[in-house]
């Protein structure tokens, strides 16, 4: 098990599908997925290199873990250059998709040139190959998904697809999996249609084989299962109300942006939250929620599947659309803040309806929703008119105007086009770049960096830009997993940033979720790697690799041009005071972190590894 | 006593744990694909059932097969393909009213869940008992439990 030992690359300019050996040298020092696949695009590719030109790659990677018992072991991501930012792009997923290229006997699939034409790979165990997809171009990403499980009369085809904002050039187009799965971050779903790639379609049949030393390997995973069952995060919170869990609580310690972070606290935040998709309706007594669902292995089942109110205004009349009235993918917190929250919206239904499209039709919810936010704000001040919007209305908190903008976005013509363009690029164009709530082009997750001070510097350091699972100190500063930290402190967050980042991408290497660290530590994982590969994977070791894997994405930032200067947040949170609340007062203070960071990862004052370090890691 | 696999649909979270682990008993290696219990997603209802050989006392793919290949397993009641005997004609897979015996190209034979040996591997593997190995006489009892505590709580608002 552990490694296949082969991948698969294709070359969309030839047409060519040719197996290789896995770099087992590479795979020990980077061990899979995130980390592995990062190595092969620095050795590949030049770090220069327009993201949306054929020289850039787009590389599908599953970790050591996938497809095997371990709880959430079904995970691949999607490396390149990304798009929107220029900087490494590295999108995480799950599914069902990542076990079945590993049944297939893939670790890792690498895309590089671009096709004359649409085409899609389709992979059936040993035999790959490229095949026409004209008939899938145009079409969203749940129609060419149907059209692929018919054509193949294969129930169990596992699917990759783009949606039409990709094509259309939209800066943050996913990759979308088993329908509500998504590489979401970051635009990797734009690159692949840059290669005129629409789809991968997968079936497996080839087993993943069993650990070397099985007693060892299911002691354990049981062990990590229990640890997974018995946690109250993710063993109950989780499951009951997703990652939704959170918006009463960020909103309660006062971390909850709203209004394109002009704001601290959500007054409508009650009203889109996970207990919020419990409670029955008015017009048919059935809550948003239907049932929570697991991704592929995974004992936690945080997943919401959920259906929209059928008398909403945003699918009443759409009775010819039966994609809108059955159950979907539902809300999570991230999206649930951007597309609310943050734009003022407090409609449930408007959001989930919003959040369907998104899955639909492949664009990430997090850097749309903070794109309509700027903009709703420069049409607040009167610097977006409704002539630039083409009619649409766009003051905070208007729902019909948030529906309006995202199926604009999905036909790519008018207003739907700049926003594709992110909002850096939007407030630029529209003369206020400070607006922009974003870190090197990447729009901010839910978490004000200046009520909770640790993830502000993780924001400013992450390698794709302003991400909060590059280093979820929210774990540490809210929740007190591992360990609590006082919220507001600046006090000893260097040191606690770069453990979550090294342990992040140790995690994101491995195969599995990022959400089994709310229970487990990396002397929970370490054991799991340990008994499933070959080698001695002790704690100490998964470490080392998890900040080498860093120290790579730096050192392939910093070659593609990124400086010291890229590692800030914007203006607004250094200097803007939050308002309200019980941090009101705060400020980020990212200058009283970032130096003593630098110093910590062993980094010159302009953010470069020193030779000490680079040494150090090997690297 | 003799024990069934008890299915719960409204219990299951998709996750196919159940599908490696029946995979890794029968061939030590995880392969969804071959499982022997099988997980069905039912996108627009937001459901997933569980679904496998229910072990019918009287069974047709026992008495459609012209080889005797399908024998009962005395202490548990399985009934249990001899693959040292099937040919894989597939007249099993035709007499099976629940599509439960299915061919399996890569042995040229069929396979069917024989609750290996009394032991489920999917039901120790589910995270959510939504399969379970319960008494075969009383796989009712957890609906009739549900509705005898309904009649507690219309027996306290009476006597209140």
């Amino acid at each position: 098990m552990s490694w296949t030992r082969k991948i698969l690359r294709v070359n969309l300019t030839e047409g060519t599908c040719t197996p290789e050996p896995l770099n087992m040298q590479w795979a020990n020092d980077y061990l899979g997925q995130r980390g592995l696949a990062t190595k092969y695009l620095v050795e590949e590719t030049d770090p220069k290199v327009h993201p949306l030109s054929p020289e850039n790659k787009l590389i599908m990677a599953t970790g050591p873990l996938t497809g095997t018992m371990v709880s959430t072991g079904g995970r691949y991501s999607v490396i390149t250059k990304g798009p929107l930012t220029g900087a490494i792009a590295c999108s995480n997923s799950g599914g069902f998709l990542g076990n079945e290229f590993k049944n297939a006997g893939w670790d890792m699939i690498i895309f590089e040139g671009r096709s004359p034409t649409p085409v899609y790979l389709y992979i059936e165990n040993d035999l790959a190959e490229l095949r026409p997809a004209e008939h899938l171009w145009g079409k969203s990403a749940w129609e060419a998904d149907d059209i692929l499980h018919a054509d193949h009369q294969d129930p169990n085809l596992r699917v990759a697809v783009i949606g039409r904002t990709s094509e259309n050039g939209c800066l943050f187009g996913c990759v979308i999996n088993d329908r509500h799965r998504a590489a979401g971050r970051s635009g990797v779903g734009t690159v692949m249609a840059s290669k005129h790639l629409k789809a991968v379609a997968v079936r497996g049949t080839l087993g993943v084989a069993a650990p070397h030393s099985s007693d060892e390997f299911f002691k354990a995973v049981a062990d990590g299962k229990e640890v997974l069952a018995e946690n109250p995060v993710t063993g109950q919170g989780l499951p009951t109300y997703g990652t939704q869990v959170l918006m009463n609580v960020i909103n309660g310690v006062g971390g909850l942006p709203a209004r394109n972070m002009r704001d601290v606290g959500f007054e409508g935040a009650e009203n889109i939250s996970g207990e919020a998709m419990h409670e029955p309706r008015a017009s048919d007594g059935k809550p948003n929620l239907v049932t929570n669902a697991a991704c592929f292995g995974c004992t936690i089942a945080c997943g919401r599947i959920s259906t929209i109110d059928k008398t909403h205004f945003s699918i009443r009349d759409k009775a010819d659309k039966p994609q809108y009235q059955g159950a979907s993918g539902g809300l999570e917190y991230e999206a649930a803040w951007s597309l609310g929250a943050d734009t003022g919206v407090d409609d449930l239904d408007a959001l989930t309806y919003v959040n369907f499209v998104c899955n639909e039709d492949g664009f990430d919810p997090i850097s749309f929703g903070c794109t309509v936010a700027a903009a709703m704000e420069l049409f607040e001040a009167g610097k977006i008119t409704l002539e630039d919007t083409g009619g649409i209305d766009l003051r905070f908190g208007n729902a019909e105007a948030l529906v309006a903008v995202t199926e604009a976005l999905v036909t790519g013509e008018g207003f739907g086009a700049v926003i594709g363009m992110g909002s850096k690029r939007l407030c630029e164009k529209y003369g206020d770049a400070d607006l922009s709530m974003s870190v090197k082009g990447l729009e901010f997750p839910a978490y004000d960096p200046r009520g909770i001070q640790g993830i502000g510097l993780n924001y400013a350091t992450s390698n794709r830009g302003a991400c909060h699972v590059r280093g979820y100190t929210i774990a540490s500063e809210i929740l007190g997993i591992p360990v609590k930290t006082e919220q507001t402190d600046t006090d000893g967050k260097p040191e606690l940033v770069k453990a979550f980042q090294d342990a992040t991408a140790l995690v994101d290497s491995a195969g599995i979720c990022l959400f089994t660290t709310f229970a487990w530590g990396m002397e929970n994982i370490a054991p799991q790697i340990d008994a499933a590969c070959e080698g001695d994977w002790s704690v100490e070791r998964c470490l080392e690799v998890g900040e080498r894997i860093w120290n790579l994405e730096r050192m392939y930032n910093n070659a593609a041009g990124f400086t010291a200067d890229d590692d800030k947040l914007p203006k607004r949170l250094l200097k803007e005071a939050i308002k309200s609340g019980p941090t009101k007062g705060q400020v980020n203070r990212l200058g009283e972190m970032l130096p003593k960071y630098y110093e910590i990862r062993g980094w010159t004052e302009s953010g470069e590894p020193t030779p000490e370090t680079v040494s150090r890691l090997g690297l | 006593m003799q024990r069934s696999l008890y299915l719960d649909p409204a219990k299951c979270t998709g996750c196919l744990q159940c599908e490696m682990a029946c995979s890794y008993e029968k061939l030590g290696e995880f392969n969804p694909s071959r499982s022997l219990i099988k997980v069905f997603t039912f996108h627009e209802e937001g459901r997933f059932a569980p679904y496998t050989c229910t072990q019918c006392d009287d069974a047709w793919c026992l008495r459609a097969c012209p080889v005797d290949a399908i024998t009962i397993n005395l202490s548990t009641a399985a009934k249990v393909v001899n693959e040292a005997k099937c040919v894989g004609c597939k007249v099993c897979t035709i007499a099976c009213p629940f599509g439960t015996v299915n061919y399996v190209h890569e042995t040229g034979k069929v396979g069917k869940c024989d609750l290996c040996d009394g032991d489920p591997a999917c039901a120790r593997a589910c995270p959510t008992e939504a399969i379970t190995f319960i008494d075969a006489n009383a796989t009712g009892y957890e609906r009739m439990r549900a509705f005898a505590e309904k009649s507690i709580s219309a027996a306290n608002a009476t006597a209140s």
